[in-house]
């Protein structure tokens, strides 16, 4: 949906800039070396990360803190604390002090956020029950499964991550799958979609591989010989996972948590398909601010308020694995 | 120092992975406070036989005995044995002293009891005011004392090294073959070393096991197992040997490299193809008229303290060691007494 806001000329005028400073920098790099070096294959993709990323950012950046007309404001801010900002204010303008103060706090937004932190914790947490057994499991040398269940792990992510959704909802529909199965043996129908449980299942399903490979990943990696060195030294096979197999995963356990954590505040589609407009989320509040309200100075706010959070979090789980060994997005 | 009573008794042990067969029938004793070294190539089972003992391999078939009693069923963590790794397997996210007393919290010992035996460790490994370091920020021969202390901490009745030392310099693994010998002594702790360095093996041991392909070619002290090798393949691996073909004409007379030399075997039988070894320092050389046999000088190697040189005698090129040097295509004579040459059964028959 197209709205009514522009593009604020300077991003049209920094992406020719950028197109100039390119086309000038890669001609004086091939004429200052007398041909093509091998860095000059990257230069593509620093143009795209331009266009595409950065600039991007900045224009977040730049409606966040503007308002309609381009004017510099916090009123985008103030709204997300309290929802009913701008309509007390123009009633302030309109009516006076009195009238404005009748108008109650918006809590809207806050209560999204707070939310969705929920969720995805949740997610998070449950992901980590159910991957950290499956990743011990797939990486343990003995078990001739293993590499079976790495294929099971892997081949869903193949499929498109919206068909995933779309297939739950024919297994959980009131018509659907499972239900036809309960009539049939006689427990009678459930109402099984359009609620917490129904997005909290299918987020786990969605993101538990992104939880499961890092762990795994670090588990396969570890030398068997270190937990040989425990059974050694007195561990039985519970000893050894809590004082050696568990903290030396730790770095991929940290990279899985963020890997599932990150996506899960700010999905939109599996709140809306499973969850049917009951539960609303982050990502499907700055959806819906940009595309239902055309809001862009709103939406960028709450967009900006989100990477916020996901850098403040990113930096604090990088301080418990300072090496980034669990290899993940960190 | 060792006592007569077996710790450890190896009782025809057998081991297949996917029915290759990497030990057939295995038996040996361990005495204790004993230190007794499994030597031979890489997969010719010795660390295989090392694991059985540690309980990380279940054997095919045999009993492992300690103190008389079956252990094959007994998991790792309740055997009175203690295993430092080959490369180590220090874990990486604990520091120095954590990984020392890592099997003494397992133990519930109190605190300062912990501290106490810890510190003593560090000590005997020469490691004090290490504690608080982290492994991976050490060097190859700390790691290698850390290993050893996290093990000996445990007061094991048998330490099981895997190579400890193959991956130290050799000036390093000289002073820590010294290092641990001592230390053996000094703790009374019953020794099981794996390694394929024949010189290390002879420095150490009171007892070494040659092994070959999943079989134990010779046990024995190490000057038994120097002087009388069991067979053309041991003398080799032990030291370096000339090896040749021979035949045995009757007893305390054997022919080689085409003439007769007196020696002291008997009971071949007569006119029997035997295996002949000489060690190059049993060669003397002389004059070229009372020569044995009369060869010449091929090449010559300064080695430190002697001369390596391999000398042609037509039939055969003998590798001799001797500190004085015959120049490059001289004529010598090569004498060898009686009581230094070895006479043993053809490879073949002698590997079964």
């Amino acid at each position: 949906m197209i709205n009514n806001l522009q593009l604020p000329p300077w991003a049209l005028w920094a992406m020719v800039l950028a197109l100039i400073v390119f086309i000038a920098m890669v001609v004086i790099s091939v004429r200052r070396n007398h041909g093509i070096k091998r860095s000059l294959f990257a230069s593509p993709y620093i143009l795209w990360m331009f266009i595409f990323t950065l600039l991007p950012c900045v224009l977040i950046a730049y409606y966040a803190f503007t308002d309609v007309n381009g004017h510099f404001t916090l009123d985008n801010f103030s709204s997300f604390w309290d929802s009913n900002y701008i309509m007390r204010e123009n009633l302030r303008s309109v009516a006076g002090d009195e009238m404005a103060a009748t108008v109650a706090r918006g809590s809207v937004n806050v209560d999204t956020l707070v939310y969705s932190l929920w969720m995805a914790l949740l997610c998070t947490v449950v992901s980590l029950i159910l991957g950290y057994p499956a990743a011990l499991f797939m990486a343990d040398r003995k078990m001739k499964l293993g590499p079976t269940l790495v294929v099971l792990f892997i081949i869903p992510m193949w499929m498109n991550f919206l068909l995933r959704t779309i297939a739950w909802m024919s297994l959980l529909e009131d018509n659907g799958l499972i239900n036809a199965f309960l009539e049939r043996i006689g427990v009678g129908k459930v109402q099984l979609m359009y609620n917490q449980q129904a997005v909290l299942l299918g987020m786990v399903y969605n993101f538990l591989p992104f939880m499961v490979f890092p762990i795994y990943t670090s588990l396969s990696k570890m030398d068997p010989k270190l937990a040989e060195a425990a059974q050694d030294l007195g561990c039985n096979d519970m000893l050894t996972l809590l004082k050696v197999t568990m903290p030396l995963s730790l770095p991929g356990v940290i990279s899985g948590i963020t890997m599932v954590f990150m996506p899960s505040v700010t999905t939109f589609f599996i709140p809306r398909v499973l969850g049917g407009g009951n539960t609303r989320m982050f990502g499907d509040l700055i959806e819906s601010t940009f595309k239902t309200a055309g809001n862009w100075n709103l939406g960028s706010a709450l967009s900006l308020i989100m990477m916020v959070l996901i850098l403040i979090s990113l930096s604090i789980l990088r301080k418990a694995d300072p090496n980034g060994e669990g290899g993940g997005i960190v | 120092m060792m006592e007569k009573e077996h710790l450890i008794d190896l009782k025809h042990i057998s081991k297949e992975y996917d029915g290759v067969t990497v030990l057939d029938d295995i038996s040996l004793y361990i005495r204790k406070k004993e230190f007794v070294t499994l030597l031979g190539p890489s997969g010719c089972g010795k660390t295989t036989t090392l694991r059985i003992i540690g309980g990380f391999e279940t054997p095919t078939s045999g009993e492992v005995l300690f103190e008389g009693k079956d252990i094959v069923s007994l998991p790792p963590y309740k055997r009175r044995v203690n295993t430092v790794f080959q490369k180590y397997a220090l874990f990486p996210h604990l520091n120095v002293y954590d990984n020392i007393a890592f099997g003494l919290k397992l133990k519930k010992m109190s605190k300062a009891e912990i501290q106490k035996r810890v510190d003593y460790m560090l000590d005997l490994v020469n490691l004090a005011g290490y504690g608080k370091r982290r492994v991976d920020a050490l060097s190859g021969g700390q790691q290698q004392r850390v290993a050893i202390a996290r093990s000996l901490v445990n007061e094991p009745e048998v330490l099981l090294l895997d190579e400890p030392l193959g991956a130290l310099d050799l000036k390093l693994r000289k002073d820590m073959q010294l290092e641990l010998k001592s230390m053996q002594q000094r703790l009374g702790i019953t020794f099981l070393y794996v390694t394929h360095d024949q010189e290390e093996a002879l420095t150490m041991s009171d007892t070494i096991v040659v092994m070959r392909d999943g079989h134990i070619l010779q046990i024995g002290d190490p000057k038994h197992i120097y002087d009388e090798p069991a067979n053309a393949f041991v003398a080799d691996f032990i030291g370096e040997s000339n090896i040749l073909r021979g035949e045995m004409i009757h007893d305390e007379l054997v022919s080689f490299a085409g003439r007769e030399f007196p020696c002291v075997d008997f009971g071949f039988g007569e006119h029997v193809p035997v295996d002949v070894v000489i060690r190059p320092e049993d060669i003397m050389l002389v004059g070229e008229d009372v020569g044995q046999l009369v060869g010449t000088v091929q090449s010559v190697l300064f080695k430190g303290v002697h001369y390596e040189m391999m000398i042609d005698c037509g039939t055969f090129t003998f590798k001799v060691h001797s500190t004085t040097m015959e120049p490059q295509g001289s004529k010598v004579g090569l004498n060898v007494v009686p009581f230094n040459i070895h006479i043993m059964k053809p490879m073949k028959e002698a590997g079964k």
